[in-house]
Formats: C-alpha cells, sequence, structure tokens
C-alpha cells in the first residue's frame, strides 16, 4: 500500500522511491530496466535497515501512523462473520470500543478493542480511540456473555488513553477501568490480550488483562504517553523522544519486563505497508494461542493468569 | 480598579503537603492557628472549619488502631530502579532524597493491628512519598496484604492517597493496577470483606485499580478523587470545572461512593460495618 504520509526516518526511501517511479516512466524509451532492479534492491535493503535501527520514538511514530490498520480491520479481515454488539446496557454506545461475535478458523470467540478513526469526522465519531466509561462497560458486558456461553475472548489495544473529560469523571472513568481489571482477573474462559498500535496507561490495560499478552512489533505500551511525560518531568513538550528512551516502551522492552509474553512480527516498513501480510500473520498467531490455552482446565488458567501478573514488579528486600 | 480584585475566593492549595511538624499549624483552609494537641485530638482535622489535614500512615494508625495493636510488615521491600530511568533527574536520586525527607520506605505502609478487637490487614498510601505514586513496591506489598487477609481470613482495610502510577517504572508501574485488582478477586471469590478509603487526592491508577474496588468505599470529607487530574481535563475540554467537581460529596451524589466519613469517626464506622460484613476473628 502506497502511503501518502511519509515520517522524518522514511524520507531516504521515498526518495529513493520516486527516482524509481521516473526511471519506470523512461524505461519505454531507454534501455534502463537493470538499473531499476539494482535500484530496487537498494531500497529493500534500506527499508531493511532503517526498520532494523528504529528508536523508541520511530516506533510510536509507526504505532499511530495514520494508515496502520485499526481493530476493526483485523475483525473484518483475521475473522468472519463479525457481528458488532452495541451498548452497555445503561447509559450509550460508546464507538471508541467495539467488540461482538466473530469465529477464529471457525470457532467462535468474543473480540473487543479500541477503535480509532481516519479521517476527521471518524475521529470524532470515534473520539480518536478514547473510551469513555460507556465503552469500558460495554466490554465488561461482553466478557461476561463469553463467560456464560464459555467463548474465548481476544483484545485488541490501540488507544491514546482513557478519555480526560468532565462527563466521563461524572460517570465514573476510574471505576469502569477498575471493575474490568477485576473481571478480567477471573473470567473463565481463556483471553488473549494484543497490542496493535498505542497502548497508553489505563485506559489500555482497562480492556488489557488475559492470559497471553502480545505485541506487534512496531505497538508501545506504557504507564504515559512520551509527550505527557516530557510535559510532567521536563515541564516542556519538547523532550519526547528522550521520554520515549526513558519509558522503554517497545515491544522488546515489554518482554524484557516480563509483561508481553510474544512479539508478533510485522511487514517491514510496518503494518500499514503489506496490511495483507499483517492480517495473515495476526490470525495465525492467536489460532496457536489460542489452542494452546484451549487445553488448560479453566481452574488453572485463571489462577495461572492472576499469578502471572503477581509476578510483576522489580523490587528488592 | 477591576484588576486588582481576585477573580476566585480562594487561592487553590494544590502544591500543600503533609502535615508539618510543629506545636503550632495554620489551617490552610480557614487560617485558624490550631494548637498541636488540639489537632491530634480531632484526628487531624481543623476543629473549626473540618479541614482534613493529609496524614501518612503513621497518623492514620493512631487514628484507626487499638494502641499498639499495629504491626508494620514488609517494610524491607525497596524500589530497584529497574529501567534505570533518568528524567532531568535519576529516579534513585529521586528515591534516595524521598527516603530521607519521609523517612518512609515507600509510598505504601502495610501490616496487621486489631480495631475494637477485630484482626485486620491494614494499608496506608503516604502521598509525601513521590507523590503516593504506585510503582513495584506498591504492587507487592498490596498483594502480599491482601494474601494475608486471605490466608487469615480477616477483612482487608486499604487508604489511599495517591496521584497515579509512578512514572519512573513506566509499564511496570501499570501492570500493579492489574496485579492488585488481580488479588481483590480471590478476595472477592472467598468472601473476604474489602474497605477501601479515599483520601485527598486518589487519582490515575490507584484510583482506576483498588481504590475503586472496595466492598464498601469510604471518602474522607472534601477529598479529589477521579481518574485525570482537573488540570489535565480543563486543558481538554477547553472549559472552568464547577466549584465541587471531583471531590468526595460530587462521587457520593453520582453513587461511586458509599459514604463520606468525617476522619474522627472513621473508626467507629470501620468497627461498625465489619462487624456486620463478618470475616475478622476477634482477638
Amino acid at each position: 500500500m502506497a502511503s501518502n504520509i511519509t515520517l522524518d526516518f522514511e524520507k531516504p526511501i521515498v526518495e529513493l522511491e520516486k527516482k524509481i517511479a521516473e526511471m519506470r516512466a523512461l524505461a519505454d524509451t531507454l534501455d534502463i530496466q537493470p538499473q531499476i532492479e539494482d535500484l530496487e534492491g537498494q531500497v529493500d535493503e534500506l527499508r531493511a535497515d532503517v526498520y532494523r535501527n528504529l528508536t523508541r520514538w520511530q516506533r510510536v511514530q509507526i504505532a499511530r501512523h495514520p494508515d496502520r490498520p485499526y481493530t476493526l480491520d483485523y475483525f473484518t479481515h483475521c475473522f468472519t462473520e463479525f457481528t458488532e454488539l452495541h451498548g452497555d446496557r445503561a447509559f450509550r454506545d460508546d464507538p471508541a470500543i467495539v467488540g461482538g461475535l466473530a469465529r477464529l478458523q471457525g470457532r467462535p470467540v468474543m473480540v473487543v478493542g479500541h477503535q480509532k478513526g481516519r479521517d476527521t469526522k471518524s475521529n470524532l465519531y470515534r473520539n480518536f480511540g478514547m473510551p469513555q466509561p460507556d465503552g469500558y462497560r460495554k466490554a465488561f458486558r461482553l466478557f461476561q456473555m463469553a463467560e456464560k456461553f464459555k467463548i474465548p475472548v481476544i483484545c485488541l489495544l490501540d488507544t491514546p488513553g482513557a478519555f480526560p473529560g468532565l462527563e466521563a469523571e461524572e460517570r465514573g472513568q476510574a471505576e469502569a477501568i477498575a471493575k474490568n481489571l477485576l473481571l478480567m482477573s477471573s473470567l473463565r474462559v481463556p483471553m488473549i490480550i494484543t497490542i496493535i498500535g498505542e497502548g497508553a496507561s489505563g485506559g489500555a490495560l482497562g480492556i488489557g488483562i488475559g492470559d497471553r499478552i502480545l505485541m506487534l512489533e512496531n505497538a508501545w505500551y506504557s504507564v504515559i504517553a512520551p509527550e505527557s511525560c516530557s510535559s510532567i518531568l521536563w515541564r516542556s513538550w519538547e523532550y519526547k523522544e528522550q521520554a520515549a528512551e526513558a519509558l522503554k516502551l517497545t515491544a522488546t522492552d515489554l518482554v524484557q519486563q516480563g509483561i508481553v509474553d510474544r512479539i508478533v512480527p510485522e511487514p517491514v516498513g510496518g503494518a500499514h505497508r503489506i496490511p495483507e501480510e499483517m492480517f495473515n500473520t495476526v490470525q495465525s498467531v492467536l489460532v496457536e494461542e489460542l489452542e494452546s490455552l484451549e487445553k488448560i482446565p479453566v481452574e488453572q488458567l485463571v489462577q495461572q493468569r492472576r499469578e502471572k501478573f503477581y509476578g510483576m514488579g522489580v523490587w528488592t528486600e | 480598579m477591576a484588576w486588582f480584585l481576585r477573580k476566585s475566593k480562594n487561592i487553590s492549595e494544590t502544591t500543600q503537603r503533609e502535615m508539618p511538624d510543629g506545636l503550632w499549624t495554620k489551617c490552610p483552609s480557614c487560617a485558624t492557628i490550631i494548637y498541636r494537641k488540639e489537632l491530634e485530638e480531632h484526628a487531624f482535622t481543623c476543629p473549626k472549619c473540618e479541614h482534613h489535614f493529609r496524614i501518612g500512615s503513621n497518623k492514620y494508625v493512631d487514628v484507626l488502631f487499638d494502641p499498639g495493636s499495629f504491626h508494620e510488615m514488609d517494610e524491607s521491600v525497596r524500589s530497584a530502579d529497574p529501567l534505570e530511568f533518568t528524567d532531568t533527574r535519576p529516579y534513585k536520586a529521586r528515591l534516595k532524597e524521598a527516603y530521607s525527607r519521609s523517612g518512609l520506605p515507600d509510598a505504601v505502609t502495610t501490616g496487621m493491628g486489631t480495631i475494637d478487637g477485630k484482626v485486620i490487614s491494614f494499608g496506608c498510601m503516604n502521598f509525601g512519598f513521590i507523590g503516593g505514586s504506585m510503582g513495584s513496591v506498591v504492587g507487592e506489598k498490596f498483594l502480599r496484604a491482601a494474601k494475608r487477609s486471605l490466608d487469615q481470613r480477616v477483612p482487608f482495610v486499604f487508604i489511599s492517597a495517591s496521584g497515579g502510577a509512578r512514572m519512573q517504572e513506566a509499564a511496570l508501574s501499570l501492570m500493579q493496577m492489574a496485579k492488585t485488582s488481580a488479588v481483590l478477586s480471590e478476595l472477592a471469590e472467598n468472601g473476604i470483606p474489602y474497605i477501601s478509603i479515599l483520601t485527598d487526592p486518589t487519582t490515575g491508577g490507584v484510583s482506576a485499580s483498588y481504590a475503586m474496588l472496595g466492598d464498601i468505599i469510604i471518602g474522607e470529607p472534601k477529598a479529589l478523587i477521579g481518574f485525570a487530574g482537573p488540570r489535565v481535563i480543563e486543558q481538554t475540554i477547553r472549559k472552568k470545572l464547577p466549584e465541587g467537581f471531583q471531590r468526595s460529596e460530587f462521587l457520593l451524589e453520582h453513587g461511586f461512593l458509599d459514604m463520606v466519613v468525617h476522619r474522627k469517626d472513621l473508626r467507629k464506622s470501620l468497627s461498625k460495618v465489619l462487624g456486620m460484613l463478618g470475616g475478622g476473628a476477634n482477638a
């Protein structure tokens, strides 16, 4: 997929691609096919090189790429018969969290995830993927339903955070997230969490407890976004790169910290470059993980899940 | 001379720390000068305007427990700076300063004691230690205290005072929300009462996990309680927040607290509800 958006560090790649395009236009009149192929090889090498050596801040930028596949893209491509279920049965339907029934290679699953918008209009509708309490309560309802019908849960995380608004506070943002954490700690079905883009703080974790925590290669997950961290600790928005480094928020970092179980590789150039490849990878990883979880008796599964989180943290004594 | 008039009635008290130790204390709310002994008799609240001073775990132990019954536990659990975090200053330096300034091991103190003879597993946060922020130590000590409730089948009482998760431990801090909530799900399954007391302030990751998960949730009068801090909300919605927004009384009205209790009555209220909820063998 050719993207209209170029990130800073992608500029040399894009320039080379432009050159190739120009040469192709001349290829009818001139015999330059070998040179074109040579340049194409160079582009691939350059891209592989750039993407091998990404800084943490660069990964944050890829995680936020406007062309990156979002939750609903995965729901419709990795699953069949996706049937969206709406509403928290209390106040409203929050479009920033979507969920419903679907089949993963034939078996029914409950899917839940944060949803961002692609343009101004859809971003306003989705509130930029920032849920209100109603979104968390919709997720709560779907989790309970999954348990009732013994259907595994799959959650996709991609949010810049829970919405910090007046109504959100009035309706108990904190309580809504907390209740989900409690429920997800004891839900008697297999649960797989995948961070597909941005995993910002409690807003992400609010649908983020499970038996297996997977993370896309270029996603980020932390207690705060680098910009906000910069503004609080450095008292300026200018130190986002340093903040991203200090927060150690990439998939590799989180595996080292014992938080993430498995990194899901992205196509070279990021998930948005070859979405089909990304969908296939995610689908096969989910199937594999689910098959191994389904072998574990449910009592043991729940206790293992709790023990997994009990083990998180580093201290001395 | 309109420019000379102050727009808001009071200058806000956002930087106020835990109470100073001195013979005389000035109430930050009504400016009354209060004698130390009088303050203690009023459970560290202003006898005139009922302002609740921010106090740490040591003073809450005095307010709540039968004299001499409380024993601190796990005080040797310390932050390890797993990410070697440095912003304008290294995390290690911040910790060192916090130890010496507060005399505390971290943002939480845990242990066991009796209230009216009833054995309680207890934890209390210290806002004076890096803003009561929750990192690995808070999570681990919370887990152990909750496990003691589970093992000994006694109620769990926890007092929150926190600005949220500790940034210097990044995602590890975030995971403490999951860790603490997970152990509370075990308490819930085993019918062990968990009482959560929210004091000024309780925000961020702490409010969005264990603070809001009590079987009974009690707020101290006028405590700031919320997920997002008021400044962040004002920046987001570009509006001034109404008076009393995110205060205990506001949460009570909106259905998120069971009761607002004056600190002087906290012990009595706890003893009463714990008596009726069961759990809690007599010492």
